[in-house]
């Protein structure tokens, strides 16, 4: 489903490599976890994936599309068939709960019946039934964070990645998103988390890839944060 | 189709939504559009004011073809014909003896002796032909054709009138009028492209202030013209709307006190023509003005939001 081979991405060559050869394949249905400090490169990792950045070289390959073949103008289809979740939400301001997660449908051009339909029904999975009207400014961090998951799944993506969805969370509010994303994944979707939450990583039991300084320093299944 | 139609009817209906949730940015970036718009139409009023007042001496200025006694009605009237026939008159009247005695009558009203006098030797004044010129650079050409050898035969040896005095007058007015039309025209451009670049500016402003929605929408997988759309209406709004206002505050102006701009204007500028243009030409400036308003606002945006729309090269 995800595939990376021998990528490296460098912004600045004084600073070296934010990534370094990093190869990883990830199959589908599978829930990866990748950790690692901040500034190792997870970021870059997933900004790579949903193509806001190009590698310096390497190769990368997701729902078999190869992103060297990738013109500018298919980005947009690229990103359609991911769903993400960021760490800062990237709710748009100025429009409603509702509207937020129907934008994820609008743009690929669902009817009006169909959205009316299927948002309400996401929003109850993330449970935030009740709220469709409020603005993201009248919502808790949580929340907030619940509706970018619901905009991230409503088109039922083969893909969701999730760079670190708890990172603003309180411990109760990261368990409830946590459990969304397992849900889903329960349904099919391939979920990659990034997270340097060790709490979650050692319950949740999955696999685990750990990035130190721009590499892949272990890939274990069935890992907790203690054993990378 | 349908799915087209639908797109298009999603980016109206987001960009009037955007439009009344982000009323604030609407409101100055109006209150730029609003102002520079009506310097726009004040300077077109201006323009075509100072083109009458030119118009106005224009159609007073003529050459005067004076004729000999000897020459007949029927060849006067040739003549009058042949100068009809020329591009560069207006018009042409032709007087008698006897209408040109009562026009010097009618001239002279005030000095009845010159009148008297002029009747008593038996009409000395000659049938006269006036041509009125379509613009005053062609005064020369009417000149020339009545100085032919056929044509000046026929008139007394000081005809036509386009000589030293006259003719020096005549050719400063030319010249006058010639450099007030042109900076007639050149302010309107000036001030229609400073208009531009402070709309454009204005808007770039405010796209600026959500650049983040723009990149938001991106990383969902937007297509170019689903984001860029309702920042378009958005500004066809603002332009809309900025040019129905300006055409209100103009009118206002001119119905609330119409003598105060007269006052204002030191004389220069006829008011009473300029209120006369902008109610007959209402409907046009208007379309005029929401027109440019749109226009200037569309690609403002269009161009505005480009930067932000770009995906990573490198």
């Amino acid at each position: 489903m995800i595939l990376l081979d021998r990528v490296t991405k460098t912004y600045n060559r004084d600073l070296g490599s934010a990534l370094d050869r990093v190869t990883l394949h990830v199959e589908p249905k599978e829930f990866v976890i990748v950790i690692g400090q901040s500034g190792a490169g997870k970021t870059t990792l997933l900004r790579l994936l949903t193509r806001e950045e190009r590698p310096t070289s390497g190769k990368i390959i997701v729902g078999g599309i190869d992103y060297d073949k990738l013109k500018d103008k298919d980005i947009p289809m690229l990103r359609r068939k991911i769903g993400v979740v960021f760490q800062d939400f990237k709710l748009l301001p100025n429009k409603t709960v509702f509207e937020n997660v129907a934008f994820a449908l609008e743009i690929v051009g669902v009817s009006n019946r169909e959205i009316k339909h299927t948002v309400p029904k996401v929003l109850s999975i993330v449970n935030l039934k009740g709220k469709e009207d409020r603005m993201p400014r009248q919502l808790s961090g949580g929340e907030r964070q619940r509706v970018a998951i619901a905009r991230a799944i409503v088109r039922q993506p083969r893909i969701l990645i999730a760079d670190e969805p708890t990172g603003n969370l309180d411990p109760k509010h990261a368990w409830d998103v946590i459990k969304v994303l397992e849900k889903i994944n329960r349904y099919g979707t391939t979920v990659l988390l990034t997270t340097h939450n060790q709490d979650i990583v050692n319950k949740l039991k999955r696999r685990v890839v750990t990035i130190q300084d721009g590499k892949v320093t272990s890939d274990r299944a069935n890992a907790g944060y203690n054993k990378a | 189709m349908q799915r087209r139609l639908i797109t298009l009817w999603r980016i109206i209906h987001t960009g009037i939504i955007n439009f009344m949730r982000n009323i604030t940015l609407a409101v100055a970036a109006m209150a730029v559009m609003v102002v520079t718009l009506t310097i726009v139409l004040f300077s077109l009023i201006t323009n075509a004011t100072f083109e009458n007042t030119i118009q106005q001496i224009t159609n007073k200025i003529s050459v005067s073809a004076y004729l000999l006694d000897s020459t007949s009605d029927a060849q006067a009237k040739q003549l009058v014909k042949q100068l009809e026939r020329q591009p560069s008159v207006n018009r042409v009247v032709y007087l008698t003896k006897d209408q040109a005695l009562q026009a010097y009558a009618l001239q002279n009203k005030d000095n009845q002796s010159l009148v008297t006098a002029a009747a008593a030797v038996g009409n000395p004044i000659p049938a006269t032909i006036q041509v009125y010129p379509h613009d005053l650079n062609q005064v020369q050409n009417i000149k020339e054709f009545l100085t032919k050898p056929a044509n000046q035969k026929l008139q007394t040896p000081e005809s036509p009138s386009y000589k030293s005095d006259r003719k020096q007058a005549i050719d400063s007015i030319t010249h006058a009028t010639n450099v007030l039309r042109k900076i007639g025209v050149v302010t309107v451009i000036v001030f229609a492209i400073i208009c531009a670049l402070i709309i454009f500016n204005t808007i770039q402003m405010a796209i600026f202030n959500r650049r983040s929605e723009i990149t938001i929408m991106r990383l969902l997988g937007a297509s170019t013209s689903y984001i860029r759309g309702p920042f378009v209406v958005e500004s066809a709004i603002y332009g809309l709307l900025s040019a129905v206002f300006s055409v209100l505050i103009v009118n206002s102006a001119f119905l609330a006190s119409s003598n105060a701009l007269q006052a204002s204007s030191l004389g220069l500028l006829d008011i009473n023509y300029a209120n006369q243009f902008f109610d007959a030409h209402f409907w046009q400036l208007l379309t005029f003005q929401i027109a440019i308003g749109i226009i200037i606002g569309t690609v403002s945006s269009v161009i505005a939001t480009r930067r932000y729309l770009k995906f990573k090269t490198k």
